[in-house]
């Protein structure tokens, strides 16, 4: 399909507003003006089309199901998006909070950052949150500047971060890009070990990063020892809250002992991934975090009035503009206030429900590197069909030919032919069993016909892509040639 | 329970197959001493009752006053259909494109805004979008940091001070330089900022229009920049960068931008996204994600996530960003924004603004003791100073159905009499005759 700059035509009206009285060249300079930008001349219809059209090559949650492990890809309400249009929300321009007296004319949406941070708060036992990091491993980020802050003021000198050989890959860039050395730490039968912690944890590390369950979807049944032997050494103990999905109202990282938690609400809270973005990604911390949250903080006085707090001495500072991704925690909020207390915990629990009932029906055709109670998520690998030349990327092409988005492969590295279900509360049993049932023909045809799984997807727009042609040319613009 | 689709009698199927007797099995390893101590949160809510409650919160923001509020973020008209097509749920409910013949929809319209972004901001190489300005030019200053390994950052005074604020907080641990060099009356202070780049100096970052509205050329200063090996870091604006003279030609190596103002709704804050471009020379430094076109086993053309050895999932700490998402939808607005506009529509929303901006100067420094702060060509935005405190004329004014604009005296010392007075394609005549009337009478 062409793209769109190639379907301009010089003339036709697009969507313009009326002409200027004046030209631009009588208010600057003609020689601090440009020529032509490039941008493309076409009709709303054009557009459109070409945009539907484009929409019809992507696989969706509302189209497809979606098992890729660790993104949660669950259903995404309707009735969120409706709140996050409401003009009182989304014409508000962010530094009328900023003016005297201002408050007044933003009550609304200061009640919805501090009502967020309070229900964030209590979902994960932590004293506060901050809602001002705008994705994932921005929160990370913001949660290693805080840790950072926390060592500054009580004068220690650290200089490590630790983090397991199954972390998602954000935790140790995070660490690196906040300034720190990474550690590794290595897992033993899938988890980390007080002896394996003990071996790489001294008075230099400021912190370790973990999540619970862990990237292959296994609970960390080590952790209250763990969080023991962390503190001893005054570090801190960070989690990495992709994995929420697995635990609400099960257990409460704060009451465990986790000092920083970041958040994904484009995972567990159900806002839409929107192709990549935009997330959200608060960040929670105990009691002794406090004071180095981000500026500024929502309070609330004893009248009921909210309004914004700049004095923050110890600060991290700013991290974002303003207060976040605020039209993506708002559809957060508003499926907090639909699900309440039992729907976020039946949510959790049908999460953990499907994704084992998926393990277990995989277990003869696939191997099943740690085949025991898993908790969201977990991991299967294609290291059986690989003697017949099928990879788990094969496993993935041929699912898509079958309708199904592909799990997450090759992640945790740790795992050979890694393949990482997670297919969330959302999804019915027939769907799963449709799932199951597609996964388990793929695995006998890679026995009986290895070549066809090889060649798949054959069903979609294109076929296999030649990713390092991509790398080479580096053909990213319609004008590089 | 609300989207949680099994029955009981589904349930018990599934807990036989997995061989347990209830769900509660399935928790048994988390330890007791590791359960919750609390779990208060409320009821949960029919859909009706928390679109009721949505709505009555929402009400009390009050969205209907005229506003001249801009300070970087501004209130453009957004084309109808642009949200008709982000409502496609193939691109709002897709996730990052890991699997490209899945989402050759994402990967293409990236490809597209790429394009897009390249073009308007002149200069060869675009990824696709950061969270927002502020972490574009973040990140440019890292890029800078790592191709010259230099610590010495300059930035100017007249650089969006929320911006700059950020960069303070990110840049705490890691042993930077930050110089502020300070404005001139508003204007980019080049002489100064020229003066001082030295063989140590890894970047300099200057924003056209400025924050005071002023337009420059740093064309001169950019020659300065490269006589010393240094980073040109150019912010600017994308929508005045549809006529403005682009940082392609002034010969800025890296040029980011806040997105919001080309179809992304004001939302008190985000999401937005931030715009980032550069040379040839810094692509390999570039973060975030970038779509690159190739082929199929048939040679059809595709596009692919590309260049992915920069990145966390593969080099893990030594990646050159943490960052594994853009702003995928918010960069799918602003294209779609821009094609519905076109060249035209775009030079005419500049245009506009520009033109409105100009009749506004006109009216209120017609008011005695009100002046021009904003010396020389300025955009759609510019400052005047006021006879009394600009904080608190604002107070007045919105009392009136007016904010007047952004006080100055926020972040500048010395400036609490300087009001910044943004206008779009949206703001008219009538309603800068009335705010010039009863800013006369307030006076």
């Amino acid at each position: 399909m062409k793209t769109v700059f190639k379907k301009s035509v010089p003339g036709r009206e697009g969507v313009w507003p009326e002409k200027p009285k004046s030209k631009i060249e009588d208010f600057i300079p003609a020689d601090m003006l440009r020529e032509s930008s490039g941008m493309p001349s076409l009709s709303e219809l054009d557009v459109v089309r070409h945009f539907t059209k484009l929409s019809m090559k992507n696989f969706g949650v509302d189209s497809n199901f979606y098992p890729l492990g660790s993104c949660t890809m669950k259903y995404n309400p309707k009735f969120t998006e409706q709140v996050a249009a409401l003009p009182g929300f989304a014409r508000l321009h962010p530094v009328i909070s900023q003016l005297k007296g201002a408050g007044r004319h933003c009550q609304g949406a200061l009640e919805v950052v501090f009502e967020t941070e309070r229900m964030l708060s209590e979902l994960c036992g932590m004293a506060d949150f901050t809602m001002h990091p705008m994705a994932g491993a921005h929160g990370e980020l913001t949660g290693v500047m805080l840790i950072a802050a926390y060592h500054r003021d009580k004068g220690n000198k650290k200089t490590k971060i630790i983090c397991p050989d199954s972390a998602h890959g954000t935790n140790p860039a995070s660490a690196a890009i906040a300034g720190y050395d990474v550690v590794s730490v290595e897992s033993h039968d899938g988890i980390i070990t007080p002896e394996a912690l003990a071996e790489v944890l001294d008075d230099e590390v400021a912190a370790v990063m973990m999540t619970c369950p862990n990237t292959l979807g296994l609970f960390e049944t080590h952790l209250p020892e763990i969080v023991k032997m962390i503190h001893e050494k005054d570090a801190l103990l960070y989690y990495d809250g992709a994995n929420m999905n697995a635990i609400m109202g099960k257990m409460r990282v704060g009451d465990a002992g986790f000092d920083v938690v970041h958040l994904n609400l484009h995972k567990t809270l159900a806002t839409p991934h929107g192709g990549g973005g935009p997330g959200s990604g608060p960040v929670g911390v105990c009691e002794k975090l406090t004071p180095f949250l981000p500026i500024s903080r929502v309070k609330k006085l004893e009248d009921g009035q909210y309004y914004l707090d700049y004095d923050a001495p110890k600060s991290i500072g700013y991290v974002a503009p303003f207060y976040g991704n605020f039209g993506v925690y708002l559809k957060a909020y508003a499926y907090m206030l639909r699900l309440g207390r039992e729907g976020l915990t039946r949510a959790t629990e049908n999460a953990v429900l499907s994704a084992n009932y998926m393990r277990k029906r995989l277990e003869d055709d696939y191997e099943i590197p740690y085949n025991r109670i898993c908790m969201h998520e977990f991991v299967a690998s294609a290291v059986k069909q690989a003697k017949n030349g099928v990879r788990a990327l094969d496993v993935a092409k041929a699912l898509l030919d079958k309708g199904h988005h592909a799990p997450t492969i090759y992640f945790p590295q740790i795992v050979k032919e890694c393949m990482m279900f997670e297919p969330t509360e959302t999804e019915s049993k027939e769907t799963l069993d449709q799932f199951l049932d597609d996964m388990i023909e793929i695995a006998r045809l890679s026995d009986s016909d290895p070549d066809f799984i090889k060649n798949a997807p054959t069903t979609l727009s294109v076929s296999r892509l030649d990713e390092t042609k991509a790398a080479r040319d580096m053909v990213i613009t319609d004008d590089i040639e | 329970m609300p989207y949680v689709p099994h029955s009981p009698e589904e349930t018990r199927e599934m807990l036989e197959v997995i061989g347990v007797n209830s769900v509660d099995d399935l928790f048994a390893e988390i330890p007791i001493e590791l359960r919750p101590k609390s779990f208060n949160l409320p009821k949960g809510m029919s859909e009706m009752a928390v679109l009721e409650k949505m709505e009555k919160i929402a009400a009390r923001n009050t969205t209907n006053l005229t506003s001249f509020l801009g300070a970087g973020f501004y209130d453009h008209f957004i084309p109808t259909a642009v949200d008709a097509l982000i409502s496609r749920s193939e691109f709002y409910t897709a996730y990052t494109p890991y699997q490209p013949e899945a989402s050759q929809g994402t990967l293409q319209a990236i490809f597209e805004y790429q394009t897009a972004m390249a073009r308007l901001l002149d200069l060869p190489y675009a990824n696709a979008s950061v969270y927002d300005g502020g972490t574009a030019l973040y990140e440019a200053t890292l890029m800078a940091v790592r191709k010259t390994k230099r610590r010495k950052i300059i930035v100017s005074e007249a650089l969006n001070p929320i911006y700059r604020v950020m960069l303070d907080s990110y840049t705490t641990n890691l042993n930077l330089e930050l110089i502020t060099v300070p404005h001139n009356h508003g204007r980019t202070n080049i002489k100064s900022l020229t003066a001082i780049i030295d063989k140590d100096t890894a970047a300099v970052i200057v924003q056209n229009p400025n924050f005071f509205g002023s337009v420059n050329d740093f064309t001169d200063l950019f020659t300065t920049v490269h006589e010393h090996k240094a980073i040109a870091i150019m912010s600017t604006y994308p929508v005045l960068q549809s006529v403005l003279k682009t940082p392609g030609q002034m010969g800025a190596d890296i040029a980011v931008a806040e997105g919001q103002s080309i179809g992304q709704p004001l939302s008190f804050g985000g999401p937005y996204l931030g715009v980032m471009t550069c040379s040839k020379a810094l692509v390999r430094q570039m973060p975030g994600r970038m779509a690159g076109r190739t082929e199929d086993g048939e040679g059809k053309t595709g596009y692919v996530l590309t260049l992915q050895a920069r990145e966390q999932h593969i080099r893990r700490q030594k990646a050159t960003s943490n960052i594994c998402s853009n702003q995928a939808l918010c960069a799918l607005r602003t294209l779609i924004h821009l094609c519905l506009l076109g060249e035209e529509g775009m030079r005419r929303t500049a245009g506009l603004s520009i033109e409105r901006a100009h009749y506004a100067a006109d009216r209120l420094t017609s008011i005695d003791g009100v002046e021009l702060f904003t010396k020389g060509p300025f955009g759609n935005e510019f400052a005047v100073t006021l006879p009394v405190n600009a904080f608190e004329v604002i107070d007045k004014l919105t009392e009136r159905g007016i904010i007047p604009g952004f006080p100055l005296g926020r972040y500048y010392e010395g400036l609490e009499n300087g009001l910044l007075i943004a206008c779009t394609e949206k703001t008219t005549e009538e309603q800068i005759g009335i705010f010039a009337e009863i800013l006369r009478g307030t006076l």
